[in-house]
């Protein structure tokens, strides 16, 4: 269990204040804009800043008491830090960088080992290699194996894949979700992509001037949003399943625990769906009415979260799925949990991700 | 023509005339002496000696540069402290200090009757009129351009790379030695490189500080100025000693910081 606390003060009016726990072989993902001091947070975690005051403990150790003077240097926390843009010492060799972690090793065997971790990666052929030959998803791999190499009593990670192109996201993403889960150390991540928290998150917490201000799994965020803020935020919904092209020139996509989406992207096999909840329109169960949506889903009206004059609806598909509709047409409608509605989208209105 | 290739060929033009101008000199340096008289005037008694001491004291002054000057050109390019600008303006301050004034101040501070000369001679030390004054005043003059360009060069490494190092186990001295150092070589080479040839080239404080005299204090340089109303020839075939040697130096620093410049990769 990493647990963290912090309040630091960043700018003239501007006060870091956040409080997380991300458990063993779970990860927490702090989404919020550029700005929101995450960043700020993930340094803390490693000891790159020091907080005005804070705790920072993984499992028995403490890395950080302000009150009683504790502070560990960062070489000597046990962390896996992921950096943005990866951070590969220019100078060295693909395993030169992650032999550079394995200090405690006799040299000897230090190369070998390096050579190993690369290898776990698909990196083997790329060991002697300078890191500005690579490409970005090799880089991150040598810089995974690298944050790695030291095994870490807990992983944190600065944007992960948002130095990627949208092919190599795909693959690195599910890389990334096998290690986060395979290592079994607390992670730590930290996007302004709420699409990404969802995808590598088991929690997401918003985080908004330097405050956390709503912690829940991505289907609860979308669902139940505290603010406008995060509904705003929290947009994107992702359903799962696998894609295939279909006779009618789009890509039909049967979703996993059943139901069926259209979609205008091409792709095959397992995907992500991505649907913001405004684009969603609910309506009674029954025949669904003429109109150019092409998607209609049976769906189970599980919660109601009103912001103001919208209205977040939970619904099941049976995966979670949020609409977002005015407060007025949710009065008319009658929505109560446990009802039964249909909702609808159009095939253009959703995003295909590989998974 | 239209407007873009007249100034076009009016940048070329300026670069022409500025290559002639820096040239010239030089290559009169080599025309007007024959190998032959080269030769022998280097056999001149006074001349080797010249060159010897001039690469020992420069060989000496930069070591003293290069270790205390890297780590405190670190801390002025990576720290942001009270009185930090006040620090890196003392740092420049021997650039434009005229090199015989740069001398008389040595003398005020650590001459026999300065400010510390009493500290000095109590460490049985003699600087004036010593080969060890020599290198005190080279340090004095030449140490700024070394620090100023290591500075720069690790102001522009990538903190990221830092903060990398000491997430994989690294100390700050190790990470340093390893990250900070690597990483900055290039305008490392290129600073020791001008702080060398700064102090092949030192004349005016020297001569105030340490005297002329063959054996001891005499550098090239001034071994030069001492022929140059007598000998002509030979004053002409030590120049072009000096010459060929900046030469040799600009040219490996060069190779070595082309060798050591690599893509900033990890910084997309």
């Amino acid at each position: 269990m990493l647990r963290l606390e912090a309040q630091t003060r960043l700018g003239a009016d501007f006060e870091l204040d956040v409080r997380l726990e991300a458990p063993a072989a779970r990860c927490l993902a702090l989404a919020g804009p550029s700005g929101a001091g995450k960043s700020t947070a993930l340094r803390i975690a490693a000891g790159l800043v020091r907080p005005d005051r804070g705790r920072v403990t993984c499992g028995e150790a403490v890395w950080l008491d302000t009150a009683d003077r504790v502070n560990v240097p960062p070489e000597r926390r046990r962390c896996g830090y992921l950096f943005q843009d990866y951070a590969l010492f220019p100078h060295l060799r693909a395993w030169q960088n992650v032999a550079y972690a394995l200090r405690e090793l006799p040299r000897s065997e230090r190369r070998p080992r390096a050579e190993a971790l690369l290898e776990r990666f698909g990196m083997s052929g790329l060991a002697n290699a300078h890191p500005r030959t690579l490409s970005g998803g090799e880089r991150q791999r040598v810089a995974l194996a690298r944050a790695l190499a030291r095994r870490p009593a807990a992983l944190l990670l600065d944007e992960p894949l948002s130095a990627l192109d949208a092919r190599t996201r795909a693959s690195a993403g599910r890389e990334l979700a096998a290690v986060l889960s395979e290592t079994g150390v607390p992670a730590l991540l930290v996007t302004h992509d709420f699409t990404e928290a969802a995808l590598l998150g088991d929690r997401v917490g918003i985080i908004d001037g330097g405050r956390i201000v709503q912690e829940g799994s991505a289907a609860e965020l979308a669902a139940a949003p505290a603010s406008a803020f995060v509904a705003d935020f929290a947009g994107a919904v992702v359903l799962t399943g696998i894609a295939r092209a279909g006779p009618d020139g789009l890509t039909h996509v049967a979703l996993d625990g059943g139901g069926e989406v259209v979609s205008t992207e091409s792709r095959e096999g397992p995907v992500a769906v991505s649907i913001y909840p405004w684009e969603i329109s609910l309506a009674p169960s029954g025949p669904p009415s003429a109109g150019s949506a092409q998607n209609h889903l049976r769906v189970e009206v599980l919660s109601i979260t009103r912001i103001g004059n919208r209205a977040r609806i939970g619904l099941s598909c049976p995966q979670p799925l949020t609409a977002e509709i005015t407060g007025s047409s949710a009065d008319k409608l009658g929505l109560i949990p446990g009802a039964g509605a249909v909702a609808s989208f159009k095939a253009a209105a959703t995003r295909l991700l590989d998974l | 023509m239209s407007g873009s290739r007249r100034f076009g060929a009016l940048l070329v033009a300026a670069l022409g005339a500025v290559l002639v101008f820096l040239i010239v000199p030089v290559v009169g340096v080599f025309v007007n002496v024959s190998p032959a008289e080269l030769l022998s005037s280097l056999g001149e008694e006074g001349a080797l000696d010249a060159l010897r001491l001039s690469l020992e004291t420069t060989a000496i002054a930069l070591a003293i540069i290069l270790v205390v000057g890297t780590p405190a050109a670190y801390l002025l390019a990576t720290r942001s402290f009270r009185g930090r600008s006040l620090a890196v303006t003392l740092v420049e301050l021997p650039l434009v200090l005229p090199p015989a004034v740069a001398g008389i101040a040595l003398l005020a501070a650590v001459g026999p009757s300065g400010l510390l000369g009493g500290v000095v001679e109590g460490a049985g030390v003699e600087l004036v009129f010593e080969t060890a004054g020599v290198v005190v005043a080279l340090t004095f003059v030449a140490s700024p351009f070394y620090i100023r360009q290591a500075q720069a060069a690790f102001a522009a490494v990538d903190p990221t790379l830092l903060e990398a190092s000491r997430t994989l186990g690294a100390s700050e001295a190790e990470t340093f030695a390893r990250v900070a150092i690597p990483t900055a070589r290039a305008g490392l080479y290129s600073g020791t490189a001008l702080a060398w040839g700064r102090a092949l080239g030192e004349f005016g404080a020297t001569l105030v500080f340490a005297g002329s005299f063959q054996g001891t204090t005499q550098t090239a340089p001034l071994a030069i100025v001492e022929r140059f109303g007598t000998d002509f020839t030979g004053a002409l075939a030590l120049s072009a000693v000096l010459v060929a040697l900046s030469a040799a130096l600009l040219l490996s620093v060069k190779l070595l910081s082309g060798s050591a410049a690599f893509g900033s990769g990890a910084s997309a």
